[in-house]
């Protein structure tokens, strides 16, 4: 039996069956090719030359689709790549004069060629060699024949292990439904794995460093998602003990489920409002079941993620229309899509996926901005969906003025294009923005006036104001929500927002966790908007607590310097 | 063989499409074609070697090219130099 450590990324217990998601990463062996099989090498390599420009064929219609000619252009440089003479020629020629396998010359070629990149000291020249490594690891995936598992297609319940889970990933968990609870290699709180775990109520722990390569598919595992560890070969005592636990858990989840209906209102009777995080229509269900009071956030980026094209404006409209007519009294705020980042690859804008710092990059709004049509047949889908007048629009990732003028702008396109064709709105949706830069919070007061309400994303607001890249496991232990420039930043956003009249919402993770929900209703915050799972709990975290209390307590926070402090305060305050 | 010197005028220089371009186009001729620029030289008829010349805005280049359409190959390349490889 052996316990390791990790981040708990979602709540609950799951006991069972290892199952291994082998990474892509290629391995490139060297084999003698004996001489008689040397044309037969060779014609490999050739076969796989052609999948690659099938490949690419069918990934430039997609680019040509989503992001126009110019993006289209990039992929034809890439047919180029896979045309030099560099690649058809010499790779053959070196498998021939030293009778090596097709993978192990190419590696080599481009080995080669690396280094004549590396020698370039102009950054802009140097980055270009991704377009190069793109072309040589498509080709080497055509070559070498992966194992690659089909999430799809688990026959039996198991808990997942890898180095790390990408969206395309959680997509197929979400359909194969045999899923009991996963483990990462990487990852924190917070990454869009652990969000989604935590949305789906499946049991996870990431930041488990090198727990992949430690485990084999079968080995029992269990996965303590409260305490964030998780018990290898675990024997049947702690089996049996886990068993008890688990059964306590769904005791208490039960418990919760009284909460249903109720409102949620502190002990000394202040009333915040406690929506739901939602990411697809599958979700309506669940979101009447448990009566919540509306939706804070509803991500859009599912929306967007394996497929060949944009999604029409009939298909978005039917998918915010399912989620504004399941809770036609309360609110439903569609985030636009937050396309980009660490999801952008896997949301058919492909050819973009090779950002330096993809973090800091071309993401959210300024994806969108430089593709305002993708943001118009949003906007304009959103305004159809409008037929409950309960809808609100969210920015994300804004970060300056302009920005916010020139979405209203393409807003009020929309609506005078929707007015022409005759159709006639319902209401004009509420307008709001995500603060998730630093910058955005700061000149908070010079946005307020074009905008109805603000949301405070708190996992990308840690991440940007800390400078911590939340994936990235040698600084994600620096991801810190309760660094005292957190708590200030989150108390100048509500304190601007509230001179002005307008709400303000925190819809990061940090609005379901136990000790920060006392904190934020505390300064003030007046709406939060959890993951659906999270929802009873948060609520009772909120009719537990007391107002007068914490906001004292939260003034007193602001003042404290590190995050140990404020942690330490905020738990005697609860003890 | 015939050469020219040509100076880079489009704004990214020779990134990833520029050179794509060159090497499409000279590919098209059965000469020898070569770009030199510092003492390095590459074939023009492979992107990557064009592209690991790392040709910006201002610098300057010798188009050498040895074969039996050498003319019109020269006359080809130039041009997308001269067009600025069609950049918007």
């Amino acid at each position: 039996m052996l316990i390791k450590k990790g981040i708990a990324a979602s709540l609950g217990i799951a006991i069972g069956k290892v199952h291994i998601v082998k990474e892509e990463n290629i391995l490139i062996e060297q084999k003698d090719i004996p001489k008689d099989k040397i044309k037969a090498e060779i014609k490999r390599f050739k076969e796989a030359l052609d999948k690659t420009r099938l490949d690419l064929d069918a990934i430039r219609a997609k680019v040509l689709n989503v992001l126009g000619k110019q993006h289209a252009k990039l992929i034809d440089a890439h047919h180029m790549i896979l045309q030099d003479p560099l690649i058809t020629k010499e790779v053959p020629k070196l498998v021939a004069a030293r009778g090596i396998n097709a993978e192990f010359a190419l590696s080599e070629i481009l080995d080669k060629a690396e280094e004549e990149f590396e020698k370039i000291d102009d950054e802009f020249f140097h980055e270009r060699k991704h377009d190069l490594f793109d072309v040589g690891k498509k080709i080497l995936s055509n070559l070498v024949n992966r194992e690659k598992v089909d999430l799809k297609d688990l026959q039996d319940p198991v808990v997942i292990v890898a180095h790390n889970l990408y969206p395309s990933d959680t997509l197929h968990i979400r359909e194969s439904n045999k899923v009991l609870g996963f483990c990462m290699d990487l990852g924190s709180k917070s990454s869009h794995t652990a969000i989604f775990a935590q949305s789906m109520g499946i049991p996870a722990v990431v930041g488990l460093s090198d727990i992949s390569r430690q485990l084999v598919s079968g080995d029992t595992i269990i996965v303590d998602g409260e305490q964030g560890m998780v018990i290898i070969s675990p024997t049947p005592e702690i089996i049996e003990k886990y068993k008890v636990r688990k059964e306590e858990l769904h005791k208490q989840e039960h418990f919760f489920l009284r909460l249903k209906g109720l409102p949620a209102t502190t002990r000394d009777g202040h009333k915040i409002s406690l929506l739901c995080n939602v990411d697809s229509a599958e979700d309506s269900g669940e979101l009447v079941g448990i009566k919540s009071e509306g939706v804070g956030l509803f991500r859009t980026e599912f929306l967007y993620m394996n497929r060949d094209s944009v999604p029409t404006e009939e298909e978005q409209v039917k998918f915010y229309s399912t989620v504004a007519k399941a809770v036609p009294h309360f609110p439903v705020t569609i985030r636009t899509a937050d396309i980009g980042g660490d999801r952008a690859t896997q949301l058919g804008i492909k050819g973009l996926k090779d950002e330096r710092n993809p973090f800091m990059g071309f993401r959210g709004i300024r994806l969108f901005i430089k593709y305002p049509e993708l943001l118009k047949t949003q906007l304009k889908a959103i305004y159809k969906s409008n037929t409950e007048g309960n809808i609100k629009i969210m920015i994300p990732m804004l970060s300056s003025v302009d920005e916010l003028i020139t979405v209203k702008k393409i807003a009020q396109d929309v609506r005078t294009e929707l007015m022409e064709e005759g159709f006639a709105a319902k209401a004009d949706p509420e307008f709001g923005i995500m603060i998730e830069i630093p910058a955005a919070a700061i000149i908070l007061d010079s946005l307020l006036g074009e905008i109805d309400f603000v949301s405070i994303g708190t996992n990308d607001l840690v991440q940007y104001t800390l400078a911590v890249d939340r994936i990235n496991q040698y600084v994600s232990e620096l991801y810190e929500p309760f660094h005292p420039a957190v708590l200030r930043l989150i108390n100048l956003v509500v304190q601007t927002a509230h001179k002005k009249g307008k709400p303000v919402s925190v819809c990061g993770e940090m609005a379901s966790d136990p000790y920060a929900i006392p904190v934020l209703v505390g300064l003030g915050v007046d709406i939060l908007s959890v993951p659906i799972k999270m929802y009873l709990r948060s609520k009772y975290a909120v009719r537990t607590m007391n107002f007068e209390k914490f906001s004292a307590l939260s003034q007193r926070l602001l003042g404290l310097a590190t995050a140990a402090e404020i942690r330490r305060t905020i738990e005697e305050e609860m003890k | 063989m015939i050469k020219k010197d040509i100076k880079i005028t489009n704004e990214l220089g020779i990134h990833a499409r520029p050179a794509g371009m060159i090497a499409n186009t000279s590919a098209r001729f059965v000469c020898d074609l070569k770009l030199i620029k510092d003492r390095m030289e590459v074939n023009a008829k492979s992107i990557m070697g064009v592209m690991t010349l790392a040709a910006g805005k201002g610098a300057v280049i010798t188009i050498v090219a040895h074969g039996a359409d050498e003319v019109q190959a020269l006359e080809a390349v130039s041009k997308l130099f001269r067009e600025k490889f069609d950049e918007e």
